[in-house]
């Protein structure tokens, strides 16, 4: 295909020839084109199809606020849907497709649609598929999902990295147009530290578009030699590609940089793209602005284009979407298109230009005073209808249109902080308001200062005030300072499908409805048409869907309201807000100091909370886990079993006031508890519900090491700190964590004193009298290595905690295993550990789930009234202490193999099973290998005096109703000799 | 959001944890008379300004500072930011 | 003397080290650390037994002093303690004595995990990994920070090289994070 369309001059790189393919077609483009402009050089102007009504379309911009000209980019997993054609950099090999069309994109079996435009008006989803409710989910909803709709997505995992990232600035300048690069300029020549960022990948703005002249040289020529000035300053960070999405609190500013869109493949280890936070001391928005159309009858055909989209293809791509264009404007800028164009070489249809006293032309006939009202053209333009004041019709033979209408201010970001755009009389548009984001002001055409003079001094000076700068400013270049008067225009009176939304496919027509049917607010106005709902937000729509509504109602466009805009300022893809957090690394996994050796023994693992813990320790052999955890409960039970503790949260608690902190922090005492022992301590929230339990081990007088559950490491030690600071600030104590310096194992069962023994150093004597029940202490094991050791027990069977640093876990936990070899010994994972404890009745985080008291639990005794501590008033709240409160039972099937489930109810045996005669409910279920039967714990009201009791299990979601006995929670030993033994 | 650490320096919000107002240093007396409304009162009542507001946060990804920040709810602005330390000794809190 | 065989934090039995585009992530673990927070009305005294003890002035907020035996600024009236582990595995001890009862000493060598990164062009690493404002830091700074959701502790030791120390369960997660961002900006 040879680019017939092509045009001479540009900034293209006419050296380069990449290949490409749209619909399956090959085409040829420049380095420096996009899909856009290659498109329109080989002649294609038809690229997809419209939303609802599936009528052809085309490119109607040059920029971001594209709201038709959308593709499929790439294939495979890379296939990304409604990506606009005018910002897809080219690069070779690009494949490209044409979205919503069946069966292909010129013949669309859907465009039956737009002969049922009367059905589909405004509001039509409300209107018409109101009954029956259920034809909704099944018949309307899939039927209207295939129709309308956009492109399609891959359906399959993205395959691309993308990175997130912080950078700090002085100042941050969103659009490097004539205002952002003067500004750059000025602020980077007076030292400061500057971010340039712009959503093209040639920086420039407009000043790449235009052919007049800046200084002494072209636009675009001047704004190559300011990028180079900036690149050569080490204080200005230049960000192409780069789309300032956010404005946030404080100055902080979301942008996404587009680090690998433009390549063929990413490049090993690459990102696609990168989500920037950047912190700014000051903002200057030069976000530039947009031209906006006027609607007319059949304004949606491809070939219809903005005429300052026409005049950046022909300038900097070098690229005319026809050999033939005509132009509709009510303002003086759709004639530099026009002599822009004719310049170039292109043949001017007319300009057609609604005012009387529109300029003249020697070059192409102007006709003033006149307005489109109708085009032709199957799938592209082919006749522009034209009426004359007299009354008179002209048809104008062209293939492509320059509508201009004015322009907007893209005042996007001034609105991300509640802010309100204001409007401007004499320029007919939005403008930024007062309210403006912190740390933020504008400068340029996002400001309504529309030449290139005015964006030029208005940077220059914007810079300068936001960074106080007291010098001179630098030397403005010379540049056009035409007045822009824009008299407002906004649609040709007495078309009938006139376009507002073009992706929405929005008419005039729709908005007058919507206010007949008494839509009066613009975000009701929004809603019920959809109008600035697709991917563009209405960047090309808005303004004027609100002058309709203006119009109609009879009231000036301020007086209807303002529409704001959220962040992002254009699309962005799910992935990039996740950035590295996927997959495996979706949050950081901690390890356990044992997690090599336990990975080498094939254990299962388990995620709780970042941890991975040893679930079970499967045999060869065993194939079902019941098999696995069975075995390690007796093996443990009859000689002795080790379990990494280490994921139990430590913290070291000194001070003179240690003691008298933990009064306060626990609901038991503290203060007497003798250097050298552990006590089981019980910590409440301040509203008395248990928040965590565990040990405070005393080391020496001012210096306790505290446990808490794996769970609650983090929040525990948060709140301690709460107390220490905020409520008791004078306490002479110190706080820090050291889970994860020490490695812990308990070591629980009838030999574990003896394998112990083997370890531990012998000058240390562990007998039972010298090494009681709760005691703890420093030692030496495997010749001279510094341990903590601690007897306590959550099995109930003899135990002991030791802890080394954890650099020699690994090892330690060698030496048991191969220590204990003469008693059997096993490790044991979580299960069994969960088994064990229901066994013997401790409460753990099934039982400690925030609604339970200390007397829930059957711990109230341990609630000391004798001093201060978080939680002891409110815990003895009424509601709270009442005789039927629930409390913690042992919950036994009378036949064992009946299965207790954990979140089943109990109901006595005889009356109704409802909420009204709900006796309690299942915490903890699980299967006994010691009493052969399922078991389980439970709260059950005055379960404490109801022992013995018979009752029903049950779980009316899954039909599930078992006969049970509550016992004692103590399964095992319940006098605790063994733990003592 | 960017809070002013007193010792740190600007930092941003997402290394905090918020835990709610600084109404919460004020605890009660547990052996007052009236200590079981009091403590009702501090567990469960809370302004709602529109405006002002003093609440507390911590500096769980910095230096572990309990912070009492003033912040307008209405427009983020942060006027005032002190070490929770401080403001409870300020308030009468010791040991 | 005991023997049973450490490992580091990434499990190995020697530290791991990757070489991207000119700059080295080194896994570090023969450092000792030990925590030091002045006791209540202590402050002043412990500034001054800590200054001794490292031979240098005792670090301000965001610092990082000293030679062999070395301190960083960790929270208010809150150090921590660096040597090398090979001469210094009693830290925790030594600390303690050097205190004199001025401060609370805790041993922290195992709790931390630390990657030594060096070379040029660091700071486009980090800012990939972490919010801290590097135009402020320089040789002597010592920041503590969340990286990828992992409270870390980053110190300055010249701007070619820099020390992070991360929680030891966590070294697999960080040290991907840092690895992958070297891919990705270097």
């Amino acid at each position: 295909m040879t680019q017939t369309n092509r045009l001479e001059g540009g900034q293209i790189d006419r050296n380069t020839s990449l290949s490409f393919r749209f619909d399956g077609r090959s085409y040829t483009a420049h380095s420096g084109d996009t899909l856009a402009s290659a498109l329109l050089a080989n002649d294609v102007r038809l690229i997809g199809r419209s939303f609802k009504y599936h009528r052809p379309r085309g490119l109607l911009t040059a920029g971001s606020e594209e709201p038709n000209g959308m593709v499929e980019l790439r294939t495979g997993a890379r296939k990304e849907p409604n990506t606009r054609a005018t910002t897809i950099e080219m690069f070779d090999g690009l494949e490209a497709y044409s979205q919503n069309r069946w069966p292909s994109l010129k013949f669309d079996a859907l465009a039956v649609n737009d002969m049922f435009s009367n059905f589909l008006s405004a509001g039509f989803y409300y209107k018409t598929f109101m009954w029956p409710a259920a034809f909704w989910e099944k018949l309307y909803e899939p039927i209207i999902r295939r129709a309308a709709g956009l492109g399609s997505l891959s359906m399959e995992a993205d395959p691309d990295e993308y990175d997130k990232g912080f950078r700090h600035c002085d100042l941050l300048i969103i659009g490097a147009g004539p205002a952002g690069l003067m500004a750059a300029l000025t602020a980077g020549r007076a030292g400061a530290d500057v971010i340039l960022a712009d959503e093209d990948f040639a920086l420039g703005g407009r000043l790449n578009s235009e052919t007049f002249a800046v200084g002494d040289h072209s636009a675009s020529e001047w704004a190559a030699q300011a990028v180079a000035e900036l690149s050569s300053m080490p204080n200005v960070r230049l960000m192409p590609r780069t789309t300032v999405i956010g404005a946030f609190d404080h100055g902080i500013y979301g942008a996404v940089e587009r680090t690998g869109d433009h390549l063929p493949s990413l490049p090993a280890g690459k990102p696609r793209q990168i989500l920037w936070r950047i912190y700014t001391q000051k903002a200057l928005l030069c976000a530039g602005a947009t031209e906006r159309p006027i609607a007319f009858e059949n304004n949606d055909r491809p070939g219809i284009m903005m005429a300052s989209a026409l005049r950046t293809y022909a300038n900097r791509f070098a690229v005319t979407a026809s050999q033939r264009v005509a132009i509709f404007t009510n303002n003086d800028d759709g004639h530099r298109t026009a002599a822009d164009l004719h310049a170039k070489g292109v043949r001017i249809a007319a300009v057609v230009d609604v005012r009387e006293d529109a300029p003249s032309s020697y070059d192409y006939e102007v006709l003033k005073g006149a307005q489109v009202t109708n085009t032709k053209g199957r799938h592209g333009l082919s006749f522009v209808e034209v009426s004359l004041p007299d009354g008179s019709a002209r048809t104008l033979d062209c293939g492509a249109l320059g509508v201009s209408g004015g322009w907007n201010p893209n005042v996007h970001l001034t609105c991300h902080q509640r802010g309100r755009p204001v409007w401007n009389e004499a320029m007919a548009a939005f403008v930024p308001g007062a309210d403006l984001p912190v740390c933020m002001s504008v400068a340029g055409a996002a400001n309504g200062i529309l030449s290139t003079h005015g964006a030029l001094q208005s940077g220059a000076e914007g810079a300068a005030k936001a960074l106080d700068l007291t010098g001179a400013l630098p030397d403005l270049p010379e540049a056009e300072d035409a007045p822009i008067a824009q008299t407002p225009f906004w649609y040709v009176q007495g078309c009938k499908r006139a376009w507002v939304d073009q992706q929405n496919d929005v008419t005039v027509k729709d908005v007058k409805l919507s206010y007949q049917e008494g839509f009066r607010s613009v975000e009701h106005l929004k809603r019920y048409t959809t109008l600035g709902m697709a991917t563009d937000q209405g960047k090309t729509s808005n303004i004027t869907g609100l002058a309709i509504m203006a119009e109609v109602a009879g009231k000036s466009i301020p007086e209807v309201g303002t529409t704001i805009f959220r962040p992002p300022y254009t699309p962005v893809p799910i992935a990039t807000f996740a950035g590295r957090m996927k997959g495996q690394e979706f949050h950081p996994t901690r390890l356990t100091p044992s997690h090599y050796w336990s990975k080498e023994r094939g254990a299962v693992f388990v995620e709780v909370g970042n941890w991975l813990r040893a679930q079970w320790f499967p045999l060869p052999g065993e194939t079902h886990w019941r098999e696995s955890v069975d075995r390690e409960v007796r093996q443990t039970r009859a000689s002795v079993g080790v379990c990494d503790c280490t994921t139990l949260g430590k913290i070291d608690v000194q001070g003179t006031d240690a003691a008298a902190f933990l009064n306060r922090i626990y609901a038991n005492g503290f203060a007497k508890l003798a250097v050298g022992k552990t006590r089981y301590g019980l910590m409440l929230r301040e509203d008395g519900m248990v928040m965590d339990d565990g040990t405070a081990a005393r080391m020496a007088e001012d210096h306790f090491v505290v446990t808490t559950t794996t769970a609650n490491a983090v929040s525990v030690y948060r709140h301690m700190e709460f107390v220490r600071q905020c409520l008791y600030p004078d306490m002479d104590v110190q706080l820090i964590s050291t889970t994860e310096a020490w490695a812990q194992y308990a070591v629980a069962g009838p030999n574990s004193r003896k394998l112990l023994q083997k370890i531990i150093d012998p000058e240390f004597d562990i007998s039972n009298e010298a090494f009681p029940f709760m005691a703890c202490g420093n030692v030496t094991v495997c010749g001279g290595l510094r341990a903590r050791l601690f007897r306590i027990s959550f099995s109930g069977e003899l135990a002991y905690e030791i802890a080394v640093p954890s650099r020699y876990g690994d090892a330690l936990m060698r030496r048991l295993m191969a220590k204990g070899e003469e008693y059997g010994v096993i490790p044991y994972g979580t299960e069994a550990l969960g088994v064990m404890r229901v066994e013997k009745g401790h409460a753990a985080g099934n039982e400690l789930n925030g609604t339970t008291t200390a007397l829930n639990l059957g711990l109230g005794k341990m609630v000391s009234k004798k001093k201060d501590s978080i939680g002891s008033v409110l815990s003895e709240r009424e509601a709270l202490v009442e005789p039927d409160v629930l409390r913690l039972v042992g919950i036994k099937p009378l036949k064992p193999e009946d299965k207790i489930t954990a979140g089943g109810h109990l109901m006595n045996t005889d009356g109704p099973v409802d909420a009204a005669h709900d006796q309690g409910y299942v915490t903890s279920a699980v299967y006994s290998p010691i009493l052969n039967s399922n078991i389980g714990l439970g709260l059950v009201k005055n379960g404490a005096e109801r022992l013995g009791e018979k009752m029903r299990l049950v779980s009316p979601l899954t039909d599930l109703t078992v006969e049970v006995e509550l016992v004692s929670a103590h399964f095992v030993d319940p006098e605790g000799e063994r733990l003592r033994a | 959001m960017i809070i002013n650490h007193p010792l740190l320096g600007p930092r941003d919000a997402s290394e905090f944890t918020y835990l709610g107002d600084a109404a919460l240093i004020d605890r009660p007396d547990w052996q007052a008379e009236n200590a079981a409304d009091a403590f009702y009162e501090y567990g469960y009542l809370r302004d709602n300004p529109s405006g002002e507001h003093q609440e507390l946060w911590y500096h769980e990804a910095g230096d572990r500072s309990w912070l009492v920040v003033t912040r307008n709810t209405l427009t983020h602005e942060i006027s005032k930011v002190e070490l929770a330390r401080d403001v409870a000794r300020a308030r009468g809190r010791s040991k | 003397m005991h023997d049973l065989v450490a490992i580091t934090a990434l499990g190995g039995t020697e530290p791991r080290v990757d070489t991207i585009a000119g700059v080295t992530c080194t896994e570090v673990p023969g450092v000792a650390l030990a925590s030091v927070a002045a006791r209540l009305g202590e402050e002043a005294n412990c500034v001054k037994a800590l200054g001794d003890l490292i031979e240098a002035p005792t670090p301000e907020v965001g610092q990082w002093a000293g030679a062999t035996i070395s301190a960083f600024w960790s929270g208010p009236d809150q150090w921590m303690v660096e040597a090398p582990f090979e001469s210094h595995e009693d830290l925790p001890g030594q600390t303690k004595a050097a205190m004199a009862g001025t401060a609370s000493v805790t041993e922290q060598t195992d709790g931390w995990a630390r990657f030594d990164l060096s070379g040029d062009n660091i700071s486009s690493v980090l800012e990939l990994l972490c919010q801290l404002d590097l135009r402020k830091i320089s040789a002597g700074s010592a920041d503590r920070c969340s990286i990828h959701h992992i409270g870390c502790f980053v110190l300055c030791r010249t701007p070619e090289h820099f020390s992070i120390y991360g929680p030891r369960s966590s070294a697999g997660s960080l040290h991907h994070a840092i690895v992958t961002a070297m891919r990705s900006a270097l």
